[in-house]
């Protein structure tokens, strides 16, 4: 019973979290790519980071809290931008090799020994240079802890609960916006150009500009993404690598491509079920057949074969459609 | 039916004809190698266990020849100095018993006069149980005897130059291995594999699994590591890929299947051989000769331009490697003329995991080690390479892996080492900017 007990708890603690908000926004905008355009933005890791980088670098020289978000916001713009120019126009392989490489070319210019008064190189900038800024704008007590069942967290300091409530307030602000986009006009031309491009344009569409504008808005999304998960802990670039874009499309499969709550949930169920296996494992598989170390790297081992699983048995995930799949070729 | 009936009957013989080539390559090519001729004499031991952990490190200059009789300080957080001197080696080790930040430094007055060092001292988190590796760059050069070679400064300069464009060729070579792999998958069948990486992978880890804890021959172990790579492929597109093709699976969620699998892999590599590199060999051998490299790595380029010829042969002069370009260019032609897709695709997976399983092998052992993440940092060079030459054409990959690898060296002479990676994709997005088809292929294919 205790083993539950806390298992119930880790899971509880896991989906309170500031990171499953920050992954759960940026797969809302992966949804926005992939989901309902069918651009495969692999970089969305890039994204995250470069908003992250645009916002603590404005806060720390000095430029103020609301400053530091529209940097973040125009440095995604940017981004997408240089991105999708070549690339929009290419088949879907291409974007997809594109956005993972200039994904990387951020992370490793950005830990470049060259930038480190910049962006504090691999080591990164440290939360404390920028996360005053907003712990600024809490209408909560500014120190001291407050108590939710087993849920002990600060106030407004650190991973707090001010971070967690406008983490969460976010995600479904997003989710609101991405449901009344999708049932505008404009939502109805990105499914068409998902469903067949050629299509859209012989209606006389600017096929080119609407994936411009898709790619730019998820981006977007990435960006804040991007701000939230550093707000609780610190801008390191090989924290936003490779890895953390295939993760965000593991939750969006999972919750379901093309459907408004698939990332949500996607994200939720993907953090529950890695701390499961995790505890699990550290509970009945004895440490002489998998040490601590080795742990958290099944849970990942599963984590790969599951994405597998789920792509070839069900491709829409949870709450997706099969009708709407957004892998077409 | 009659062609149908020959491929069908070829490539049932000539399933293993690359591994077989590769090894008989390999087994020829054995009796050049100097397998221990410069084993190490007395080496300091340290190893790590609850209550140790080894700080250490090896002088090297730049041309890799041990620098002897340095002195080297370690200054724990608390407690006394100690000082230890290099030995013919170049290695240092000092066991310390307690978690800390140690400082590491090394006597400049005790180097051979001419040789330099940028930074003399380094502060390193130490844990216990681990081995806490402590790099110094040296600058300079001096011969085996410990002369120290006086160069003018534009005379280092082009050895320098001349030396980044050798390790270009080498790391090219070597991306071209792996690479002609991925483009002839994604010819073939036109699927982005993202689990190449770790296939290239696979080859350093099974290499380091039967040379380095198994102990067996250096040569006999990378044959059967190329072997058992091969099979992989074999397996992968029997049991995986194959029946995903019957499925009626498209592109994009192939592709996201490979990444599933590259993330399984990857932590799969992690879980069994840990976080550290792992080498299959411990053999430190010296540069020398007009590229100014190890003997392996002559080696390895060998090996590697041999079995590349061989692939471009078997592409061009076999009627097997014909009907594999043929399905390259169009499928549904190919079927319809009576070549057996499915076959030449099997054959296309166990050509592509075998080659990169060399690459792997050669990878490691031209590097000194390989680590669960090597093949990841590969794969966008690859991706850059094939791009480059032309997605889904077998020469444009060797092309596009020869100007990435250069590239990719050549760049540390201008940026530093941590950017060349970047480099590489920059050229990538370059490339796709001015030319989208690559330099050998066609407008067509990029609709």
């Amino acid at each position: 019973m205790d083993f539950l007990n806390s298992l119930f708890t880790d899971f509880g603690a896991q989906i309170l979290t500031s990171g499953t908000a920050a992954f759960a926004i940026a797969a809302i905008g992966v949804n926005i790519h992939f989901g309902y355009t069918g651009l495969l933005n692999f970089g969305q890791a890039g994204f995250m980071l470069i908003g992250a980088y645009g916002f603590a670098i404005t806060i720390e020289s000095g430029g103020g809290f609301w400053l530091g978000v529209l940097m973040s916001l125009l440095a995604a713009v940017l981004f997408a931008l240089v991105l999708g120019i070549p690339t929009v126009k290419l088949r879907g392989d291409y974007l997809a090799i594109v956005t993972i490489a200039a994904a990387e070319i951020i992370r490793i210019v950005g830990g470049n020994a060259l930038l480190e008064p910049l962006t504090g190189g691999v080591a990164g900038i440290l939360g404390s240079q920028f996360q005053p800024a907003f712990q600024a704008l809490s209408f909560l007590p500014k120190t001291g802890t407050f108590t939710l069942g087993p849920y002990t967290y600060p106030y407004t300091e650190g991973d707090s609960w001010w971070l967690r409530i406008v983490g969460w307030s976010l995600v479904l602000i997003f989710c609101l916006i991405v449901w009344l986009l999708m049932r505008s006009p404009w939502g109805r031309v990105l499914r068409g150009i998902r469903e067949d491009e050629d299509a859209v344009r012989s209606l006389g569409k600017n096929v080119f500009a609407y994936k411009m504008q898709s790619l730019i808005l998820g981006g977007v999304l990435g960006a804040v993404g991007g701000d939230i998960f550093v707000l609780s802990s610190s801008v390191q670039p090989d924290s936003l690598g490779r890895t953390t874009t295939f993760l965000i499309y593991t939750c969006l499969l999972l919750g379901g491509a093309a459907s408004i709550f698939g990332p949500v949930l996607g994200a939720l169920l993907y953090f529950v079920l890695r701390i499961g296996i995790t505890d699990f494992a550290g509970q009945f598989i004895p440490s002489s057949i998998m040490n601590s170390q080795q742990i958290p790297q099944f849970a990942w081992i599963v984590v790969g074969v599951g994405l597998m699983l789920l792509v070839i048995f069900r491709p829409q995930g949870i709450l997706g459609n099969k009708k709407e799949l957004a892998f077409n070729d | 039916m009659h062609f149908s009936r020959l491929s069908r009957s070829r490539s049932g013989s000539k399933k293993w004809v690359l591994p077989t080539l590769v090894a008989l390559l390999l087994a020829f090519l054995a009796t050049f190698i100097p397998v221990g001729a410069t084993a190490s004499a007395a080496v300091p031991t340290c190893s790590p266990d609850a209550t140790t952990a080894c700080v250490r490190g090896t002088l090297l200059d730049d041309d890799s020849n041990a620098v002897a009789k340095v002195s080297v300080t370690l200054t724990p957080p608390t407690g006394p100095e100690e000082t230890e001197v290099t030995g013919s080696t170049g290695q240092w080790v000092f066991s310390v018993h307690e978690k800390g930040q140690y400082k590491v430094s090394v006597d400049t007055s005790t180097l051979p006069k001419g040789l330099k060092l940028a930074v003399a001292s380094k502060t390193l988190t130490v844990a216990l149980s681990s081995l806490a590796p402590a790099a110094f760059d040296i600058t300079g050069s001096q011969t085996s005897d410990g002369h120290v070679v006086q160069q003018s400064a534009t005379s280092l300069y082009l050895l320098r130059v001349w030396q980044q464009f050798a390790s270009g060729l080498r790391l090219g070579l070597l991306i071209a291995l792996a690479s002609i792999g991925l483009s002839l998958v994604y010819g073939t069948t036109g699927l982005s594999n993202f689990a190449h990486a770790e296939q290239v992978t696979l080859g350093g880890m099974l290499g380091f699994t039967f040379a380095g804890v198994l102990g067996l021959n250096l040569i006999v172990a990378s044959v059967i590591t190329v072997i058992l790579c091969a099979l992989t492929g074999y397996l992968q597109d029997k049991f995986i890929w194959g029946p995903l093709r019957k499925r009626g699976l498209g592109l994009n969620q192939l592709m996201i299947v490979t990444i599933g699998l590259s993330i399984a892999l990857e932590y799969t590599y992690q879980y069994f051989y840990g976080g550290q590199p792992v080498a299959m060999t411990g053999i430190i051998q010296q540069n020398t000769g007009p590229l100014y490299m190890t003997p392996i790595s002559y080696l390895s380029m060998a090996i590697a331009v041999v079995v590349l010829v061989a692939v471009g042969l078997f592409l061009l002069k076999t009627r097997i490697g014909r009907a594999t370009r043929a399905v390259s260019d169009n499928r549904a032609l190919a079927a319809a003329s009576g070549i057996d897709v499915d076959r030449i695709i099997r054959l296309v997976w166990i050509i592509s995991t075998g080659l990169a399983g060399l690459a792997g092998v050669l990878y490691s052992l031209v590097q000194g080690g390989m680590q669960w993440s090597t093949g990841l940092q590969l794969l966008l060079l690859m991706f850059a390479a094939v791009t480059l030459g032309g997605l889904g054409t077998a020469f444009g990959a060797l092309v596009g892996s020869m100007i990435i690898g250069v590239v990719v060296e050549m760049s540390n002479l201008v940026l530093s080492a941590d950017l060349k990676y970047a480099t590489a994709l920059v050229i990538l997005i370059l490339v796709l900017l001015v030319r989208p088809q690559g330099i050998l292929g066609r407008r067509e294919r990029i609709g």
